[in-house]
This record gives structure tokens, sequence and C-alpha cells, in this order.
């Protein structure tokens, strides 16, 4: 059994603690603090890790790192800031990892 | 080629010959697996695609109701509202093995049996906007797993599709051709062998034909 995290700002997140997900706010542009919340979270029990996609910009290395590994699965979420495309973007990378280039939405 | 050195010998051409038969049909095996990958991702990526706007907007949508839920009621009362969570996910992980790639599945149980017992508060004093938006990020709840399924599942697909790719091409345009030119300098290099034993043998021939009969010594005394 593992459990479900999601990581952003405070205002972006806190409705899902109401559902049971676990959330781990991240204040402003603290990159080192979402970084080793980021790490923590993937070493323990989380499969799925929510993260806005605010903060996602702040760790693109992290979040790589986790691509190609079983588990955890790191989703991009739109903030309430609202959204930049960073998720759609991410699904555009694998269609060109796979394929070689994007040929479903063009 | 030139450029990688190998022994012309009878059991380097055996081994060649194994290593090009094995090559052969390592090389279709995985042309095959390629595009059967390739067939369920393509699949998987649309599905993919499709969830994630559905997613996208569902949190969009939950995301207004909570900024009109905030503006009726005061910070402290939606913090205390939402402080201690009366529900709880776990997730029950298992995998699927598609071609080698073993994507994940997951299985979502809440603690009580009442998926939508999601209300941690009181009704008293928080407003009514509070329930419709916590409802809202619970009615997509079950497609934000099913989405962080299925995009997992492509981010390793294409992990692994390009890792066949790569192996394919690595066969098809490098290991093949090249064991084939050993093949071929191989047998090349024995025929030349053998037709320099063959012309030795005859020359060897004729001169030992010579010694016994002294043709050279006749020829000369005849003419």
């Amino acid at each position: 059994m593992v459990k479900i995290a999601v990581m952003g700002d405070y205002d972006s997140i806190y409705g899902f603690s109401a559902l049971g997900l676990s959330i781990f706010p991240i204040e402003g542009q603290d990159a080192e603090k979402a970084s080793a919340i980021l790490r923590n979270l993937a070493e323990n029990d989380f499969g799925i890790i929510y993260i806005t996609e605010e903060t996602a910009a702040l760790l693109p290395k992290e979040i790589a790192k986790y691509r190609e590994r079983q588990s955890p699965a790191i989703i991009l979420i739109p903030g309430v800031h609202g959204n930049t495309g960073a998720g759609i973007e991410g699904v555009k990378k694998t269609v060109e990892q796979a394929v070689g280039s994007d040929i479903l939405f063009e | 080629m030139a450029s990688t050195q190998v022994n012309p010998t009878r059991m380097e051409l055996t081994r060649l010959k194994k290593k090009l038969v094995t090559a052969v049909r390592g090389h279709r095996l995985l042309k095959d697996k390629r595009d059967e990958l390739m067939r369920e991702y393509l699949d998987l990526v649309r599905e993919n695609m499709d969830l994630r706007k559905k997613v996208e907007k569902g949190i969009r949508d939950a995301n207004r109701n909570f900024v009109l839920a905030r503006a009726g009621m005061s910070e402290e009362t939606l913090k205390t509202a939402l402080l201690t969570p009366k529900q709880e996910v776990y997730l029950k992980t298992s995998t699927r093995n598609v071609m080698s790639v073993d994507i994940p599945v997951y299985d979502y149980t809440t603690r009580t049996a009442d998926r939508n017992d999601i209300f941690s508060y009181g009704f008293a004093y928080t407003s009514a906007d509070l329930d419709g938006a916590v409802q809202s990020l619970s009615d997509i709840l079950p497609d934000m797993i099913h989405l962080a399924e299925v995009e997992k599942s492509c981010q390793m697909m294409a992990a692994e599709i390009e890792k066949t790719r790569r192996r394919v091409n690595a066969l098809e345009h490098v290991i093949i051709p090249e064991t084939q030119e050993g093949i071929r300098y191989i047998t090349m290099k024995l025929d030349e062998n053998e037709r320099s034993t063959q012309v030795r043998l005859m020359k060897v021939k004729d001169m030992v034909l010579n010694d016994a009969h002294h043709y050279d010594e006749r020829a000369a005394a005849g003419a």
C-alpha cells in the first residue's frame, strides 16, 4: 500500500487534503527545499506524486531522473494560477522520444 | 571491412557465420518488438492526451470553485476545516507486462468504504461553495489516478521504444554488415590460400618429375 502526494504552492493544493492525499506545500521559488521534499517522497512510500506545473519548473532535473523508473509516477497538474502547458508538453516529449517526431498533435 | 582485423581461419569463419545467424534472428525479433510496442504506445498516448486534457480542465474548474469558496470565508476557518482530513487514499500498485516493459497498474482504496465521505468539517462555519469545490475535486480523482497510470506507462514505453530502436539500427547497420564483410574476407583469403597451395604443388610436382626423368637434359640433348 502506497500513498499519493501532491506538491505545489498551498493555494493550488490544499483542496486535495480533503480527499485524503498528502499535501506538501512549497512556498515561493525554493528549488532546494522542493527537490529535498521530492527526493524524500520518492524514496518513501509514495506511488504517485502530483506536482503543479510551476513547482515542477523548478526541478526539471529531479523529475527527469524519475521518468524512466517504475516508481514513483510524477504527474504535472495545473496550479491555481493557470495552465502553463508543461503537462501537455511532457506528453509531446514522450511522443518525440518514441516516434522521432511529434506526429500526433501538430 | 579493413578496419577490423579478422583472423582468416576456418574456426573464425564458423564463429562469424554463427554470429551472423544470431544477429539476423535477433534483428527480426527486435523489429517485431519495436513494431508491437509502437502500436500499443500510440493507442496509449492518445488516451493519455485525452485524459490529460480532461483532468486539467477538471482541476481548473475545481480551482475556480476553491477560489470562490475562499472568498466567502476567513482564512482560519478554511484551514481549520481542512486541517484534519477524514478520508485517506491508499494505492495498490501492481504491474502489467507489455512487451517486456513492466507498466504500472494502480488500484486505489479509500479508508472509509464510502468514497464520497470527504467532508472533514461540520457544515456550520463553512460556506456552501467549499462543499461544491471539494466535491468537484473528488469527482476527478479517479481520472487523475488513471492519468498517472497511463502517463507513467507512456513514459516507460517511450524509453523502451527508443532503446529497442537503437538496438535494431545497430544490428541492421553495423553488426550484420560487419559480420558479412568478415565472412567474405575470410572466404576470399581461404580461397586464395588454396589456390596458392595448388600452384605450389604443381610447381613441386614439375620439379620432382624433372629430377626423376631429366626432361630438361633430354630436351637439350635432342636439340
